[in-house]
């Protein structure tokens, strides 16, 4: 069947061939369907070694969601605005729609499924659904992987633009929260309850 | 996404020998994967250069500091030697950007990434700075966040960065490879290029040309340093107008002066006779007023940037005031903290 399709696209593409101006996009489009753009790339997803074959542009975030089925990274804009994607590349918080997989080879990564368990939930898991940080739930899973990073970014010492000395105390107050995960849209603006979610969990942990 | 070709490079040679004019180094990749995948960018191959060795440390030397081109915006506005002796180039870091982005964007990157302006953006409308030639759809388009300084009748669009307009306040040099393999410094003002008629030419580079580090010179001790930003949003949002400035004072007189301005050029904006002017001079708003008005003398506005002109004198009125002491500091001003 996908031979019998192969044939097909090559003929037809053979065909618009015949029209002089598009030529040179039928030899693209002929490049692009001969060429062996697949590649395999290793790395540790959760803890758990992982190997992929994939074509060269596929993202870290598709990936993680189509091919090893850790659908609780969501694609919300693809375009690193929202931060619905974001997940830990060595311990750090990233996008993971702006990652190229193919860029990753050894990397460690964790996903929110590998933060906690609905029997052992994190720390800011269980904030989350104590505050009800959430009305329909698709930024959550970034909001607590972006947040869980953002704990250790504070516990380093790492100022953000909100705080009040680039080298002294920083109190976790709103405001120092909110600049932090300004990176984590949530459409039904449920911020307060999210802040007040993450103030509850760096208690917890502190 | 178009189809490009993945390449690992393992050395700068080796990188070198792998670029073109079709080719494109990726590093970060914050700001080139998100215009590849709307082809505003069609590289042919991709040329990761995170591997090699020896472009990820920042080191000093005595004159100042070397920061390496895969340093990561977040790793460079925490570093303890830049947060108190170039305390400015810390804020403006955090200024910009998300924590996510900051986790991923480079040095090097973030010096290159392109303008956000919309028509550039939107394949459908014309953009010399996309294809030289095809006119510019800004020019009768929206305008909030177009340049005032600088442009020409081909492209108004400004340079996003808030990192790089700290760097032209501290006077940066830029270390590059070149295609013959030697390495040079210019200063960080002389990597870009004016618009003109080839906005689609944005720097001196080569294509083979490969940014290795960053230089900050040793800033003066007791400098006051200060970035303020103006924007839409409270956070993650670009400049509508941005001043970066560091003042040495003696006594009661302003002793030295470097300013930087974002939001409202091609490149982070400087003016050396509006720093001139202010040498010797006692702070006032009337002294800070006329330094505004001679960066202002030339500029062109779209009919929607009109208000950058007040916003700019405002905000520069307002950086001085907090670094040359005639206003009690608020927070984000720092004073540079030289380590004996």
């Amino acid at each position: 069947m996908a031979k019998r399709v192969a044939e097909i696209f090559r003929n037809t593409i053979a065909e618009l061939a015949v029209v002089k101006q598009w030529q040179p996009r039928v030899a693209r489009l002929e490049a692009t369907f001969n060429k062996e753009s697949h590649m395999r790339t290793r790395f540790t997803v959760n803890g758990e070694p992982r190997e992929v074959e994939h074509d060269t542009r596929a993202t870290l975030l598709d990936i993680l969601r189509d091919q090893l089925g850790l659908t609780g990274t969501k694609k919300g804009c693809d375009h690193g605005q929202c931060g619905a994607c974001t997940v830990l590349v060595n311990g750090k918080r990233v996008n993971s729609c702006l990652c190229l997989a193919a860029m990753h080879e050894g990397d460690e990564m964790t996903t929110i499924e590998g933060l906690g368990s609905p029997e052992a939930l994190s720390a800011l898991q269980q904030a989350f659904v104590s505050r009800d940080g959430y009305q329909c739930g698709f930024c959550t899973p970034g909001q607590i992987v972006s947040a869980t990073a953002m704990l250790e970014e504070l516990r380093a010492g790492d100022p953000s633009f909100a705080s009040a000395s680039l080298n002294g105390d920083m109190p976790l107050e709103d405001a120092e929260i909110a600049e932090r995960m300004s990176g984590n849209l949530c459409r039904c603006s449920a911020y307060p309850l999210i802040r007040e979610a993450i103030a509850m969990a760096a208690e917890v942990k502190s | 996404m178009r189809d490009f070709d993945y390449a690992r490079a393992e050395s700068l040679s080796g990188a070198a020998g792998q670029l073109g004019e079709e080719a494109r180094i990726i590093a970060g990749g914050t700001n080139l994967l998100d215009l590849m995948k709307i082809q505003v960018m069609t590289p042919s191959r991709l040329v990761d250069i995170t591997r090699i060795d020896g472009l990820k440390d920042i080191s000093e030397d005595g004159q100042g500091l070397r920061i390496g081109a895969l340093v990561t915006n977040s790793e460079l506005a925490a570093d303890p030697r830049v947060r108190n002796g170039w305390p400015l180039l810390s804020r403006a870091i955090l200024a910009g950007a998300s924590a996510q982005i900051r986790n991923k964007a480079t040095t090097g990157g973030n010096l290159l990434q392109r303008t956000r302006c919309p028509y550039f953006y939107d394949t459908a409308m014309p953009c010399n700075k996309r294809s030289p030639g095809e006119g510019c759809a800004a020019k009768e388009g929206e305008g909030r966040m177009l340049a005032i300084l600088g442009t020409s009748e081909h492209c108004l669009a400004a340079h996003p960065s808030d990192m790089a307009v700290a760097m032209a306040a501290l006077r940066a040099e830029v270390e590059l490879r070149s295609a013959q393999g030697e390495t040079i410094r210019i200063p960080l003002a002389e990597l870009y290029r004016l618009p003109g008629d080839r906005p689609d030419r944005e720097t001196v580079l080569a294509p083979d040309d490969i940014i290795t580090a960053v230089y900050l010179p040793a800033p003066l001790a007791d400098t006051r340093q200060v970035y303020k930003k103006v924007r839409d949003r409270a956070s993650y949002a670009f400049a509508l107008v941005s001043v970066a400035a560091a003042v040495a004072m003696d006594g009661d007189r302003i002793a030295r002066v470097s300013c930087a301005f974002g939001g409202v050029a091609p490149q982070p904006w400087t003016d050396a006779s509006m720093e001139e002017s202010l040498v010797g001079a006692a702070p006032s708003d009337e002294v800070f007023g006329q330094a505004a008005d001679r960066v202002l003398e030339h500029a062109r506005c779209h009919p929607e940037t009109e208000f950058k002109k007040p916003l700019l004198r405002r905000t520069l009125i307002a950086a001085l005031r907090e670094a040359t002491g005639l206003a009690a500091s608020a927070p984000g001003v720092e004073t540079a903290r030289i380590p004996a």
